[in-house]
């Protein structure tokens, strides 16, 4: 899966888990929570989702690693080569 | 020990005064057939049935009662996803009731309003759901939800109109089995009259149709419904009524002290007089009649009036065989076999409501106070010779002269029973 790929993924799993959020003006470099409503369960979910779509499963401590858009698809892009 | 009763009874009712009276001053309800009262009352006159059919895990198609309320007048999207379906049911509840009473939530203290919701099961929904989910998984456990917890807790239904609502007095639920929604009630009145909260949201809910396991406990019992067409499926008091209904839906009623519904001019949809709450003791299934006897004279004392006062009682009965027949044999040691009063039921329209049923039950016969007409039971088409009374109010409705006292029993599980009594609002 190539980067865009990837972003439009994360935006998908994310408008699933928080439907009232206008996702349309996020801006990939800063903090996910900071720019819409959503808390530490709703981001279990996209941990979740990525366990359940693709059986990645993120260790505890690099979560931060994926807090922004830009972080996530980074993180991510080598893990998902092959889908 | 009965003439102790009879005294407290009568105490209990020459203390009555404006501020030991408690009033119903609003109603929010979702049931299969109506999603407010108007509406739920005109379809319970109109012999119109809200039960269908539902495609449920393992067991395929089963016959239900399943609510249409829309949950995003009152959620947002994430928090139905978030919450349970009983929380989505109870906060529609509370929300229409409130409205309904015409309280504006900004000008009352939160902290000094009370929310006590009756619910037969909690969390079997959920838990389910989640072990059907990790069955796509091989059972590992890493897929098991982290929403599991704060949706199975037992207060969840309650704990979720507090977060709607910004409540921030009590809120939890009673697990009482199917007599739930009226030990919500009465939990509500005990509170007011202990002044622990001002204002009290009570009643119960029911998610249960999601539930396969209870279709299947009850299937494996022998009692659960079947019937071609899924609206004549749950008949108490016919010869071929053959099992229980499951539903889901909610009730919530605003209870209130009589001086603070008169003070802010509140409408006054009726008085609660009389309640009472027994233990069968004998049987983890089966009803005992001599208890639920009890029960309801007991309900009487604490009114404070005589088995002749009563104009309607709303029966618990579920269309089980030996269920039905139990209550109307318990009803003849209260009320005398001869008893003239006017007998109906609602699950034969709705199926059984679960922890919603006691109240949902009791406020659709409210509205005879003011339009003095019984709603019938239906699906009578050959009345059990065993459940017969003068006035069973079969398959339509009946007008009649004046209603002052209405009650409604609610009986549950592992013998739990209860009886509430309604009066007219008289100043």
């Amino acid at each position: 899966m190539k980067a865009q790929d990837i972003r439009a993924m994360i935006l998908e799993v994310i408008h699933q888990i928080v439907p009232d959020e206008d996702l349309s003006n996020l801006k990939g470099d800063v903090r996910i929570r900071d720019q819409i409503e959503m808390d530490s369960m709703d981001f279990l979910d996209i941990m979740m989702e990525l366990r359940k779509r693709y059986g990645i499963k993120v260790p505890e401590e690099d979560y931060m690693k994926l807090s922004t858009l830009d972080g996530s698809v980074a993180y991510l892009e080598p893990l998902m080569k092959q889908f | 020990m009965v003439a102790q009763g009879d005294d407290i009874g009568h105490d209990i009712a020459a203390k009555m005064n404006d501020e030991t009276r408690i009033v119903i001053t609003g109603i929010g309800l979702t049931a299969p057939n109506g999603n407010n009262l108007t509406e739920f009352r005109q379809n319970l006159l109109a012999g119109k049935s809200g039960v269908g059919k539902i495609e449920t895990h393992y067991m395929g198609e089963v016959i239900a009662g399943i609510c249409h309320f829309d949950p995003l007048k009152y959620q947002k999207k994430k928090e139905v996803r978030r919450g349970t379906r009983a929380g989505s049911i109870a906060i529609y509840c509370a929300n229409e009731a409130i409205a309904d009473s015409k309280l504006a939530l900004s000008s009352v203290d939160k902290s000094r309003i009370g929310i006590y919701l009756g619910v037969t099961e909690h969390g079997n929904v959920e838990t389910e759901n989640e072990v059907y989910n990790i069955k796509q998984f091989d059972y590992n456990v890493d897929f098991w939800s982290h929403h599991h917890n704060p949706r199975t807790v037992a207060n969840n239904p309650a704990g979720e109109i507090t977060l709607n609502m910004g409540i921030t007095g009590p809120h939890y639920t009673l697990g009482a089995a199917c007599a739930a929604g009226s030990i919500g009630i009465i939990q509500g009145l005990q509170m007011l009259l202990l002044g622990e909260v001002d204002l009290a949201l009570t009643g119960g809910v029911s998610e249960t149709p999601n539930t396969f396991g209870v279709f299947a406990a009850f299937k494996n019992e022998g009692a659960l419904a079947s019937h071609p067409d899924p609206q004549k499926a749950c008949r108490p008091f016919d010869k071929n009524r053959n099992g229980i209904v499951v539903s889901e839906g909610g009730c919530i009623c605003v209870l209130e002290k009589l001086s603070a519904a008169l003070e802010r001019g509140a409408r006054i949809y009726g008085e609660v007089v009389g309640y009472a709450i027994n233990s069968d003791a004998s049987d983890f299934i089966l009803p005992n009649p001599q208890r639920q006897t009890e029960c309801m004279r007991l309900a009487l004392k604490k009114a404070g009036i005589s088995p002749g006062e009563v104009d309607i009682i709303n029966t618990h009965a579920t269309g089980t065989r030996e269920g039905d027949k139990a209550e109307c044999q318990a009803i003849r040691g209260a009320f005398g076999d001869d008893t003239e009063i006017y007998i109906n039921n609602t699950k034969s329209f709705i199926g059984h409501t679960m922890g919603a049923a006691g109240a949902l039950e009791l406020v659709g016969n409210l509205p005879s106070f003011e339009d003095n007409i019984v709603h019938q039971t239906i699906n009578v088409d050959d009345l059990d010779p065993d459940c017969a009374f003068k006035n069973l109010v079969i398959n339509e409705p009946r007008k009649v002269d004046k209603v002052d006292y209405i009650l409604d029993n609610s009986f549950g599980m592992l013998g739990i029973n209860s009886a509430l009594i309604v009066k007219r609002y008289e100043e």
